[in-house]
């Protein structure tokens, strides 16, 4: 069971090749370099280096998102045309899922954070246990202070992961105080073993309707509804 | 020994019609599978370029199997892969160019990145062979270009447009008629009825240049429209429409058959969206019907709009010169087809 595992929804580029029971390579580059351009030469030298044929491969597993709109778009567009045309089946899992998978031996709760901009992040709430990993909060997209508010609701510690998590400590430590804890760079970005390891519990999908998980409206189309709604109170 | 033949399936995704196409030995159309967006776009009134890349990776897959279905065929058929790399909205392209080269990468098949507007220019071939030299005249949402070639895989542009493409102008008068988007053939439909009544100008630009410009006829429209609504006058959207259009296709028919004398060209060639117009499509046949040495190609309308077929078309010939892309092939949404 040789399974290809591709993450790219953020300036992380994931990389991994299981046979199924063995981690056989994994490929991270944690710098901000255009993902278009390295993912398949990426994919074509792992799999050189192991010494894997294409038409060996018999499962690719891709985070879907959320994250950068463009990095998500390559990997799943990469991920489902790879499955649709090796005619093996693919799985799609939370990016935010594999990151809080990937903080090793945790038992509790696990929030990824990926930075979205203003105030705002995606992510999600996970609860680790021996190994499984639970969704106790599903992926959004949520201005922190408001996100910090749920989870001081939770009233359990709760471990902060991933490299841009950074970016809001202030705000979160002010807000959850000794709730929170940070894993700081010890669990910086996804591994490729841990998306792996999701992706092996999860169901398969048909290559076809594999799509991004946005976590958010497109802005003219968020205007656009939001105009409407204008609309409809106006003429009430 | 007969010789083999060849089968390019060809991807275009540069702006909103997720595409795919097998076209044989460069001319024949084995299949061609266009799925536009264009409904989804209608309610902001002009392309989304977030939406379109978002249709782009939702259709991809189901678009391709449809074309293979059509063929009848599978990769291992298939001598390469064409797709659209440049120009276009980059983030469209970037789902049609990674999904080509996951393609290339898993049956190890030649990947080819292609022009854009090669392709429009080359959806003529998928009606008659080219003779060289020939002249195209492209218009579309995003270009308004006369390109020489003197041979295959050979682009000179002569003449570009300095501001608005002919179809952007178009849009924009539309947008002041309060047509619906997109507005092309709703002018083109009016044009047909009304007379050109409004003397707008005709912009020549320097003498004996080859180059377009449409922005000082578009403010001429909507000029005309804000001075009749201050002056609480009726405007005649009838023949406004059709005095616009006259102006247009005025311009791009003298100078596309200046240009055809001068070069001495065999062949014109009608390429890109606009070219489903009527008003152009029968004023370029007028200028040439006296012009023996000389032909005029329009393709039909659904090889005008963007589609794959042309792009495979184009690649067919870039595939038999030789050329070929890596796995390290990115969109780029400027590229220049004297260079590409
Ligand atoms: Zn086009």
């Amino acid at each position: 069971m040789n399974i290809l595992a591709i993450d790219t929804s953020t300036y992380t580029l994931s990389i991994g090749l299981s046979d199924g029971d063995t981690m056989l390579a994994e490929q991270v580059t944690n710098v901000k370099k255009n993902h278009s351009v390295r993912v398949m030469p990426a994919i074509e030298s792992l799999m050189n280096e192991v010494e894997m044929r294409p038409d060996e491969l018999d499962k690719i597993i891709v985070a879907n998102g959320p994250g950068s709109y463009t990095g998500v778009r390559i990997g799943v567009t990469i991920a489902k045309t790879l499955a649709w045309t090796l005619q093996i089946p693919i799985t799609a899992v939370s990016g935010l899922a594999s990151l809080a998978a990937s903080a090793p031996l945790i038992q509790g709760l696990v929030c990824p954070i990926f930075d979205a901009r203003r105030g705002q992040v995606f992510t999600g709430l996970y609860r680790l246990s021996n190994g499984f990993v639970e969704t106790v909060k599903e992926d959004r997209n949520i201005p922190i202070v408001d996100w910090c508010h749920e989870l001081i609701e939770m009233d359990e510690p709760v471990l902060f992961v991933g490299q841009e998590s950074v970016l809001h400590e202030k705000v979160i430590a002010e807000l959850m105080g000794s709730a929170a804890a940070f894993a700081g760079n010890s669990v910086p970005y996804t591994r490729p073993a841990a998306l792996i390891s999701l992706g092996q519990s999860a169901q398969h999908q048909d290559p076809a309707v594999v799509i991004p998980n946005y976590a958010r409206l497109a802005e003219a189309e968020a205007k656009w509804l939001e105009s409407n709604a204008k609309k409809d109170k106006s003429s009430e | 020994m007969m010789k083999k033949d060849t089968f390019v399936f060809g991807i275009e995704t540069s702006c909103d019609e997720t595409a795919a196409s097998i076209i044989k030995n460069g001319t024949e159309i084995v299949s061609n599978v266009v799925s536009s967006q264009i409904e989804s776009h209608k309610r902001f009134g002009g392309v989304v370029p977030e939406i379109a890349s978002r249709h782009h990776v939702e259709q991809i897959v189901s678009v391709f199997e449809e074309t293979l279905k059509q063929a009848d065929l599978t990769f291992q058929e298939i001598d390469a892969i064409a797709v659209t790399k440049g120009p276009g909205l980059v983030g469209a392209l970037l789902v049609g160019v990674n999904a080509a080269k996951a393609i290339a990468f898993a049956h190890g098949i030649p990947l080819i990145g292609v022009h854009h507007i090669a392709g429009h220019i080359y959806a003529n071939r998928l009606v008659k062979e080219m003779s060289f030299p020939l002249l195209s005249l492209v218009v579309s949402g995003g270009h308004t270009e006369l390109v020489y070639m003197k041979e295959h895989g050979s682009f000179e542009v002569i003449g570009e447009t300095r501001d608005d493409a002919a179809g952007e102008a178009y849009d924009k008068v539309a947008r002041t008629l309060h047509l619906p988007y997109p507005g092309g053939p709703h002018i083109d439909r009016l044009a047909a009825e009304g007379q050109d009544t409004y003397a707008l100008p005709r912009i020549w630009l320097d003498e004996g240049s080859y180059d377009f410009s449409f922005s000082g006829l578009k403010s001429a429209v909507i000029n005309t429209v804000h001075n009749a609504e201050q002056r609480g006058e009726e405007i005649n959207p009838v023949n406004l429409a059709a005095s616009f259009q006259a102006s247009v296709v005025e311009v791009l028919t003298e100078k596309t058959v200046r240009a055809a004398k001068e070069y001495n060209v065999k062949q014109v060639l009608l390429a890109g969206g606009v070219a489903a117009n009527k008003g152009l499509r029968s004023s370029l046949e007028q200028a040439f019907i006296n012009m023996d040495q000389l032909e005029l190609i329009i393709p039909p309308i659904s090889l005008c709009t963007d589609n794959a077929a042309m792009i495979a078309a184009a690649g067919t010939v870039l595939f038999e010169q030789g050329k070929r892309d890596g796995l390290d092939m990115n969109g780029h949404p400027g590229l220049d087809i004297e260079q590409f």
